[in-house]
């Protein structure tokens, strides 16, 4: 009998005293309950997972002193002794979060990205190549953005009240000098580049990085894509274009090289559209394209990309200058880029950035002013209608960067940058007689800059740059400092300031008087609010000019001197940037609106004036939607501007002095442009080739669109700068040739 | 009596010297009912979280891992079904678990077609979270696992269904086929048939699915 006591006692002990009871409580340090934690003993399978309001209760037949174990995504992993088989205590565990890219605060002030990877991204790759007013451009999908001006009659994105040539364009991180075709009078052209070659674009509108100088107002920095995702042979047939390549992707995917060539000439378009320009030669491109890239490393990439291109067109316009007469331009251009990169983890947090480019332009001017019979005619007083122009330019640009990981994910930044650059010009006046100017520059940098994670909700990037120009022999330092403090999940403010300069442009250059660099102060606020479906974000900017450039008539009124850098102005405004993806299923829009209040006294101007580059008010509105029944893309845009200023300033030679002999305001501008992707292939499977078929129309009601006003040389007429096509269908069909992965890509989803 | 506390002690005896080989099968045959029967994001969580702590303790088994992913990529699948928007950033975080977790059991277990199973079902996850701009990368990648996993086991039923359930829920415009799923589904209930697992607590999940997707393909 006894022995069954002990017995019966044996297993009550088994029973009752043999398991633990352990419950307790997980938050975080804000006292919030958290969900779906896994709580364990160390090395039992005992343990359970907290409910909704954090809390958990298992049982355990361990014993003794053990570690009690906490793990969720984005905390740090707890780890508690407890002693078991003693009282049923309740715990109270708080989990830390953890300091992890995905969740800290990311500096956002002035930024916009496009990629595929970070969350601060405000769009994707492709949105940049399906915006419909972007006509496939890079720089036209971001004039959809806020900041960026509506400007239609020169290249170049103009931002904040800045000029194009504030906005500098780097390709893995080197200058690019010559991003978009060269110019042609009251035509803006286009990227050289295509915007496939690039995976990752940001887009800076204000205070940004130290690793990057030489622009008052804005950088573009973009990145090409690494290895591409298979081989494929691609051919493309447009109104106005032909091109064909091949990409070829190693079996063991380590490396890839590939050709493009591509011949763009819209003789068949010119012919069906009326074109203000009247065409002696249409304006055909040859470009070609070469690659190659190869991963060294886990890390570890080289990539190589060579472009060159051969233009040219001709044609005539009225002569704003004399009534009856026409003028005639002519360009030639010759353009080859090559840009190598290497990118290397050389230590366990020590990673390199090497890049380095070169440029070779060569561009063929010359204007004429024709008679009514289309005849050479030089008439007294205009003699500088008739001139040639050579410009010769050789670019290289190197930059190596190392960044060093600190305690957590604060991070070092550092390094420098070197720029040649070599610019010659051939000018032939009308009685032949020829002026030659040479120029050469060497611009060297170093930069630092650290990312300091003060909290996992407070960040800081403080940066410098220092820069010296061998060409106007001066130095600058240039402090960059921003922040960034997470509101909520989803929210954040962040605050930017820093000092830009840039040096005087080529053409002034040299000046008659030691000349020094331009100088733009930024402060930035940003408040953004960014789900996984949709964004906003609101910022407000002032900027400051300083030491701006100011001109003296030279050659009558035709030539520009710049005597000194007492040019100033300033900028402010706010922006406001709405994109949403969840309200209406399938349909995805985002709209931007800019406030811009600028003045700026540089140049020849008698006064600061708002600049006739800039627009009060501009919003876009951009849609698509893709419907899987068509099997195509829909996507729609809407840009609006109020007008901008235009102004004839009159040189007054007796007092010297210049002024405002007539000044005006252009109509709004609106601009409505629908494009469709039509995908007839997708998810056939074993289809050999794959075809995309693209139409484009450009101002589809066909507003009428004025961009500004030229004058005459002596400020007596004046006529509107209209685009050369009013409404412009575009119609193309592009095949590639491989492996079709719609079918697997498609999947269970749409 | 004396039959009575010999049982007792036997009982005791046995349950404290269960050797740990079988505590493990037997802990995993428990958990295994649940993993074709649990919906509920929270159940598969913890389901997923269960698996966890058992392969923690064992170490060198790589089927706790490879459920403990199974379990966590449902719950990603989970999430992106039903009538709202799908949150992207709560499948991203089932999927990137599962990842870890599917990591750890190709560690101790390579060249293994279920385990590409998995890696398919994350891949495809992935992309469902943003389609529009992850099927170049997600796509391929979802496709290439799968093809692994038949290269390496032709008659794993679970590549089978897992095809099959590609062109069930592809639309037509896309390639997918009500019809041609319903074939697929066919030869997987085959597979399933003569499918022999190498233990009682290898995988065998599916049929069920199959079944009922079958019973849909009309």
């Amino acid at each position: 009998m006894r022995t069954l006591m002990i017995t019966i006692g044996l297993i009550a002990w088994q029973i009752g005293w043999g398991q633990t009871t352990i419950s307790g409580k997980v938050s975080d340090n804000k006292k919030h309950p958290l969900r779906g934690v896994s709580i364990s003993i160390k090395d039992s399978y005992d343990g359970a997972t907290t409910d909704s309001l954090g809390r958990f209760q298992f049982t355990t037949t361990e014993k003794g002193s053990q570690i009690l174990v906490a793990s969720n995504i984005g905390y740090k992993t707890l780890e508690q002794t407890i002693l078991l088989g003693g009282t049923n205590s309740e715990l109270e565990l708080v989990m830390k979060e953890e300091v992890s890219e995905l969740k800290a605060v990311v500096i956002t002030a002035g930024t916009f990205e496009a990629s595929d990877k970070k969350k601060t991204t405000v769009l994707s790759p492709l949105d940049i190549v399906t915006t419909a007013s972007g006509n496939g451009d890079i720089t036209g999908a971001l004039k959809t953005l806020p900041g960026a001006q509506q400007v239609g009659e020169t290249e170049g994105l103009f931002v904040r009240g800045g000029t194009a040539a504030e906005t500098k364009i780097f390709i893995d991180g080197t200058l690019v000098n010559d991003f978009f075709y060269s110019s042609v009078p009251g035509i803006a052209q286009r990227g050289r580049f295509s915007p496939f070659i690039f995976k990752g674009t940001v887009f800076s509108t204000g205070g940004y990085s130290a690793l990057y100088g030489q622009a008052l107002s804005s950088a573009l920095i973009l990145e090409s894509i690494d290895l591409p995702e298979r081989s494929e042979a691609n051919i493309g047939v447009s109104v106005i274009s032909l091109n064909g390549g091949y990409q070829h992707l190693a079996k063991n995917k380590k490396s890839s090289w590939g050709i493009n060539y591509g011949y763009t000439n819209p003789y068949l378009a010119f012919k069906l559209y009326h074109t203000v320009q009247d065409y002696t030669t249409y304006p055909i491109y040859h470009t070609g394209d070469a690659n190659f890239r190869i991963k060294t490393s886990k890390n570890g990439i080289i990539k190589y990309y060579g472009y060159f291109s051969q233009n040219q067109l001709a044609f005539r316009t009225a002569s704003v200058d004399t009534p009856g007469y026409k003028d005639m331009f002519q360009l030639k251009n010759f353009n080859m880029y090559h840009n190598f990169s290497y990118k290397e983890n050389i230590g366990k947090k020590l990673k390199m950035y090497a890049g380095f480019s070169y440029t070779n332009n060569k561009d063929d001017r010359n204007g004429s002013l024709e008679d009514q019979k289309n005849e050479e005619v030089i008439l007294p007083g205009l003699e500088f209608k008739k001139f040639g122009l050579k410009l010769k330019g050789d670019y290289l640009n190197g930059k190596l960067v190392f960044e060093q990981r600190l305690k957590g994910l604060a991070m070092l930044r550092f390094g420098g940058e070197y720029n040649y650059s070599s610019d010659r010009s051939y000018y032939t006046d009308y009685n032949s007689q020829e002026f030659d100017h040479k120029i050469n520059e060497k611009l060297a940098a170093g930069f630092a800059e650290s990312d300091i994670y003060i909290t996992n909700d407070l960040a800081a990037k403080v940066g410098a740059r220092l820069e010296h120009s061998s060409l106007i022999d001066k130095t600058n330092f240039a402090p960059r400092l921003s922040l960034a403090y997470k509101l909520g999940a989803q929210s954040q403010a962040s605050v930017a300031y820093g000092i830009f300069y840039q040096s005087p442009e080529k053409q002034y250059l040299p000046g008659p008087v030691p000349l020094g660099f331009s100088k733009a102060t930024h402060y930035i606020l940003q408040y953004q609010k960014v789900s996984s479906l949709t964004t906003f974000r609101v910022e407000a900017f002032y900027k400051k000019y300083e030491e701006l450039l100011k001109t003296v008539a030279f050659y009558g009124n035709q030539q520009m001197l710049a005597t000194n850098n007492n040019g100033y102005g300033d900028a402010k405004g706010f922006e406001i940037f709405w994109r949403d993806k969840r309200s209406v299923k399938g349909l995805d829009y985002w709209i931007s609106y800019s406030y811009l209040d600028t003045k700026r006294d540089y140049l020849n101007f008698p006064y600061a004036i708002q600049p006739n580059f800039a627009a009060k008010h501009t919003a876009s509105l951009v849609i698509k939607k893709f419907v899987t029944k068509w099997k195509a893309g829909i996507n729609a845009s809407y840009n609006f501007a109020t007008g901008r200023p235009y102004y004839y300033i009159g040189y007054d030679i007796n007092s010297h002095t210049y002024k405002f002999d007539d000044m005006g305001k252009t109509p709004d501008y609106n601009n409505v442009s629908i494009s469709f992707n039509y995908i007839p292939g997708i998810g056939k499977q074993n289809a050999k080739a794959f075809v995309v078929y693209v139409l484009a129309i450009s101002n589809v009601f066909g507003i009428n669109q004025i961009y500004n006003y030229q004058y005459s040389y002596n400020g007596i007429r004046k006529e509107p700068v209209i685009p050369s096509v009013k409404t412009f269908i575009y119609l193309g069909a592009f095949i590639s040739f491989g492996v079709d992965r719609t079918q697997d890509a498609i999947n269970n989803n749409l | 009596m004396k039959q009575i506390i010999g049982i007792c002690i036997a009982v005791i005896v046995g349950t404290n010297t269960f050797s740990q080989s079988d505590k493990y099968i037997k802990t995993m045959e428990s958990k295994l009912i649940s993993v074709d029967t649990t919906v509920s994001v929270s159940g598969l969580t913890d389901l997923s979280n269960s698996f966890q702590r058992i392969g923690d303790a064992e170490k060198t088994q790589w089927l706790p891992y490879y459920y403990a992913a199974l379990a966590s990529v449902k719950s990603g699948y989970m999430q992106s079904m039903g009538g709202q928007v799908p949150n992207p950033t709560a499948i991203d975080q089932a999927a990137d678990k599962a990842d870890d977790l599917i990591k750890k059991a190709e560690e101790l277990s390579k060249d293994n077609s279920e385990i590409y199973c998995i890696k398919k079902m994350i891949a495809t996850l992935k992309m469902m979270a943003d389609p529009m701009t992850r099927w170049q990368t997600y796509g391929p990648m979802a496709a290439e696992a799968l093809a692994k996993a038949k290269e390496l086991n032709p008659n794993n039923p679970r590549v089978a269904l897992l095809e099959g359930q590609d062109k069930f829920f592809t639309p037509e415009q896309y390639g997918g086929s009500k019809a041609e799923a319903k074939v697929i589904f066919e030869d997987a209930m085959k597979k399933y048939e003569s499918f022999k697992p190498e233990s009682s607590i290898a995988p065998q999940w599916g049929l069920s699915t199959v079944k009922y997707l079958y019973s849909q393909c009309k």
